[in-house]
């Protein structure tokens, strides 16, 4: 292990802006981006929806809805609901469409060493 | 006193002491000889920094659990919910939700492209020392400020056990305390201090599973019936609204604002949490930790609603604000209703285990930051060797426990999530911008960066320092003093917004463009692992 501040140079001798400009790089970036940004804000807008509720409207946030459960309790359970749910999505996500992309470019640049890295390499690297 | 209590009495407390401290004792012994024996492997920085980098995604995932899971989620929500009803559930949700930001944008990206420190990701492709200095610095802050609040959570939990009320006995508790959690993490280092975690977050999950299950049992698994049980002990039916706390004027509404913009900005800027992200392999162990600790997290965050609504149910607000401790006692106080002193026991064990793994990551953060982001790369311009830099972290480590001990004492007696959220105020300000701007943003320069960082540091710090958290109130950490101006008790709805605002003005203002090629690889890097730090074998 190194102790210098930069990271060690196991690919120092890659040419990165060519990387960044092919056509499969740009590709990953756009497939990450288009759905973690949306993802993003829909879900701190719906949290902030459920803040202001809290916030501002106290009166419909303490309907009783069964019981002594009210509006308030239960959206607030929906926010552990999504933020499940979309954890998964995520998660699904990133395995079908950006692993494997990410490991085929990372393979290229490495080289085919890879054995430590990862499952989704040895799906790729046939 | 074996069984279930029909009532708590505090004095009853102290013919137990014997026993508590017995079951405590044995869990502070217990820890110690696991720490010792993590530590033997211990030899380079990346050891004792990262572990060897040699944790899988699920025991990372557990470590961060018990990371993130601090004396805040358990003594400080359950005492919020107890005391204040649903105001207090507002901090598990946001606690939780936070956790997509660092899902989502954040945990992967730096996994591949970091070192040890959040410095290393931030002053990536920027100018290293002025960045790296920021970083550092704020990741002191940020340090110290959770780490008041454990040692505050600490003084609380030891003076309910002991039975100790007076100010001095309480300071004298936090000291000792203090001192011991400094012990493991000088010997354990990254892997001691893991293992602790992974432990505590086990114990404190079950404990918590099971105190749930007795109280919904009382209720007949029935929900509604313990909210009843809430309402009634309070005797004040808007326990289970939205308001209690934060609805009594426009200003305290926002200050609620100020406080869920805190709660969920923070967690993926907060030092310790990111630097778990480098103990693991690789970038996909790091997205499996993440999504392991959410489902952990979020199961805990469920229990605590149970056990805020039943400890303000069978225990009652006033016995619980009165108590040794004051808010902070609402889990272990029911804990005694419940179960006795043995449960008691077996409950601030794990609460104080809970405290012990928290300052443990956090003074290892701060002071790997300190000796790899200041030390090695400032002071001695990348020419210490690595024993030097971790004997610096060691000596950090006492200093940085020393400030956190002198502050545990001021803080002694406020709610420790209250507490806790100004860390997340404090990192959302201070790092969050830069964080997301420099992984996202091509155009974003070290002027942007510095300011953004210093910026919502400073304004964060000073907007705390002026409210009434400080002075101003009877309940102020400086009750005699009033200079307070800033009428929030949390700065985040200024001061983040004022952090992003400062890192885009100074990008577009400096004339200086960054390295199109750092820029280039940064990226490449982060998206695809290139050249990421692997495990070290041994």
């Amino acid at each position: 292990m190194g102790n210098d501040a930069h990271t060690p140079d196991a690919a120092a001798s890659v040419d990165f802006e060519q990387v960044q400009s092919t056509e499969r790089f740009q590709e990953l970036r756009k497939r990450h981006r288009s759905f973690v940004f949306p993802m993003a804000v829909a879900f701190l807008l719906w949290y902030f929806a459920y803040v202001l509720l809290a916030d501002y409207a106290v009166e419909f946030m303490s309907t009783k809805v069964w019981g002594n459960i009210n509006v308030g309790l239960i959206l607030g359970l929906l926010q552990f609901v999504s933020t499940f749910a979309i954890t998964g999505w995520y998660v699904s996500y990133s395995n079908r469409k950006l692993d494997p992309i990410a490991a085929e470019i990372r393979n290229e640049i490495e080289g085919h060493e890879f054995d430590k890295d990862g499952n989704a390499v040895s799906g790729v690297t046939k | 006193m074996i069984g279930i209590a029909t009532a708590v009495d505090v004095a009853d407390l102290k013919e137990t002491t014997l026993l508590n401290m017995g079951i405590f004792g044995l869990f502070v012994a217990v820890t110690m000889v696991i720490v010792l024996r993590a530590s033997r492997n211990n030899k380079t920085a990346a050891d004792y920094y990262a572990a060897g980098r040699s944790f899988t995604g699920s025991q990372n995932g557990t470590a961060i659990a018990g990371d993130y899971l601090s004396a805040a989620s358990f003594l400080g929500i359950t005492g919020a919910i107890a005391i204040n009803g649903y105001d207090g559930f507002m901090y598990s949700i946001g606690f939780l939700v936070a956790w997509l930001v660092a899902l989502l944008l954040v945990a992967e990206l730096l996994r591949n492209t970091g070192k040890f420190t959040m410095a290393d990701v931030l002053s990536f492709r920027l100018k290293q020392r002025p960045v790296r200095i920021a970083a550092a610095i704020s990741t002191l802050v940020v340090c110290f400020f959770y780490l008041l609040a454990q040692m505050a959570g600490a003084g609380s939990l030891v003076s309910l056990l002991l039975g100790i009320s007076d100010w001095g006995g309480q300071a004298l508790v936090i000291i000792v305390v203090g001192a011991l959690m400094i012990m493991y993490v000088l010997i354990g280092g990254m892997k001691g201090t893991t293992w602790v975690q992974i432990i505590k977050a086990v114990l404190l999950i079950a404990g918590a599973a099971v105190m749930t299950l007795w109280v919904l049992a009382i209720y007949g698994f029935n929900l509604s019936s313990l909210l009843g049980a809430a309402v009634e002990t309070a005797g004040n039916p808007a326990v289970l609204n939205p308001g209690l706390q934060y609805g009594k004027s426009d200003t305290s509404k926002l200050d609620f604002m100020s406080l869920g913009l805190a709660l969920v900005l923070g967690t993926a800027a907060l030092p310790h949490v990111l630097m778990r992200f480098y103990t693991v392999p690789t970038a996909k162990e790091a997205r499996k930790s993440v999504v392991w600790s959410i489902w952990l997290i979020g199961l805990f965050y469920l229990f605590t609603l149970v056990l805020g609504y039943g400890a303000a149910a069978l225990v009652g607000a006033d016995t619980i604000k009165s108590a040794p401790g004051g808010v902070n006692s609402a889990a272990p106080l029911l804990a005694f209703f419940l179960g006795g002193p043995l449960l008691l026991g077996f409950i601030s064990a794990v609460a104080f285990a809970t405290i012990l793994a928290v300052v443990a990551g956090l003074t290892i953060t701060a002071a790997a930051s300190f000796a790899h982001d200041i030390y090695a790369s400032v002071i001695s311009k990348g020419k210490a060797d690595a024993d030097t830099e971790v004997k610096v972290a060691r000596r950090t480590v006492v200093v940085i426990g020393v400030m956190a001990i002198l502050g545990g004492i001021f803080a002694n007696g406020q709610n420790v999530a209250f507490l806790v959220a100004l860390a997340f105020a404090v990192a959302a300000s201070a790092n969050l911008p830069t964080i997301i701007y420099s992984l996202f943003w091509r155009r974003f320069t070290t002027q942007g960066a510095v300011w953004s960082m210093y910026g919502g540091l400073g304004s964060a710090i000073v907007l705390i320092a002026f409210s009434p958290v400080v002075s101003g109130l009877k309940t102020s950490m400086i009750p005699g003093a009033n200079f307070a101006f800033f009428p929030l008790s949390n700065p985040g709805i200024v001061s983040i917004p004022l952090a992003f605002l400062l890192g885009w003005l100074g990008t577009v203002l400096d004339k200086k463009r960054e390295d199109a090629a750092k820029q280039a690889e940064m990226e490449v890097r982060s998206l695809t692992g290139v050249g990421a730090e692997k495990a070290v074998d041994h």
